[in-house]
């Protein structure tokens, strides 16, 4: 058991910031593009966003994943990253959240207003 | 020359590499102690026999000291015979994690988990009836055979018994990773068994098929 501890431990990063469900984070993900085969393939990283709010962190130690949520053109999409991921470049936190729950599943079956969370009021 | 380690199965998690989550096993291999080496002339077959893992020493009877006195060995959990040309071994020999590397295809051999006496849906995978509307038949085989002609069951009828238990191999696993200084090897995939069971590590027969073409 020690010996899978100390391999999970290997593979976490250190600089990943505190975050919880219903905090809004944007999340900065690099993407490989790959183009051609054999001698003329090229492969051109570029990084890419996602911004919305966090409803979910599920798993403990390198096999945490968490899942962010956002409404795109009208249309609710979900996203879950593994938070240690080499493809997560960076995690900023935009907005931190009040809510009472850790599984913000309701959010949802909301739309508009009450698909909002609370600001936090005093942040430690 | 072939390549083969008995070892202890630990438990599964992941990796990341490439930018990839792999899942992998990781197997505590080796360091195994050669213990005999099985010749045709006295045992009509081939093979090396290699001791691995700590026991009590209080808890070796008398004709296993002796036996492994030969090695220079003094208490080992389990003794195995792998499918190893003995020429290139010595008695008292270690064999380590390092002869893999990264890249290899291995198949992996171990006791799978007992299931206990497993109905016919778990067992062979039978479809079982509807579990209501006025269903009379739930779980159960059905019919086994005919009448008059056979008037008797076919041997290898699937039926109900003991499942699991069984010497499984799991075959063309990848290796992941290799730590040679905590004796660790990483295989991606699943490995029979559960943790803390005895696994043996062979160089896969698909690679060796390979490598012969």
């Amino acid at each position: 058991m020690k010996e899978i501890e100390t391999l999970e431990r290997s593979q976490m990063k250190e600089d990943v910031i505190p975050f919880q469900p219903g905090d809004t984070v944007k999340v900065t993900i690099e993407i490989k593009e790959a183009s051609g085969t054999g001698e003329k393939r090229t492969v051109r990283t570029r990084s890419q966003a996602f911004q919305g709010l966090v409803i979910r962190r599920q798993g403990a130690g390198a096999r945490e994943t968490f899942t962010v949520r956002k409404i795109s053109f009208g249309v609710g999409v979900e996203r879950t990253f593994p938070l240690h991921s080499p493809v997560i470049k960076d995690i900023q936190m935009v907005q931190e959240g009040d809510v009472r729950r850790a599984k913000l599943y309701y959010i949802r079956d909301k739309v508009g207003k009450a698909a909002r969370v609370k600001k936090k009021k005093f942040t430690s | 020359m072939e390549k083969a380690i008995i070892g202890e199965k630990l438990g599964m998690t992941q990796v990341f590499k490439d930018d990839l989550m792999i899942p992998v096993t990781v197997i505590k291999a080796g360091p195994c102690v050669v213990t005999q080496l099985k010749s045709r002339d006295t045992d009509g077959y081939e093979a090396v026999q290699v001791g691995f893992g700590d026991k009590k020493p209080d808890s070796v009877n008398m004709p296993m000291k002796g036996h492994l006195k030969k090695s220079g060995s003094e208490a080992l959990r389990v003794l195995a015979e792998l499918p190893l040309d003995p020429a290139g071994y010595k008695t008292g020999q270690k064999i380590s994690v390092g002869i893999f590397e990264e890249g290899d295809r291995t198949d992996v051999t171990g006791i799978s988990k007992g299931k206990g006496f497993a109905g016919v849906v778990k067992r062979w995978g039978f479809a079982g009836g509807p579990s209501s509307h006025g269903a009379r038949f739930h779980r159960a085989p059905g019919a086994i055979g005919q009448c008059a002609t056979p008037s008797r069951v076919f041997k290898g009828k699937k039926l109900p018994g003991r499942m699991g238990s069984d010497r499984v191999t799991v075959q063309n696993l990848l290796v992941v990773g290799v730590d040679t200084d905590k004796d660790l090897l990483l295989v991606k995939g699943a490995v029979p068994g559960a943790k803390g069971t005895v696994v043996m590590v062979r160089e896969s027969v698909k690679s060796k098929k390979k490598a012969k073409r």
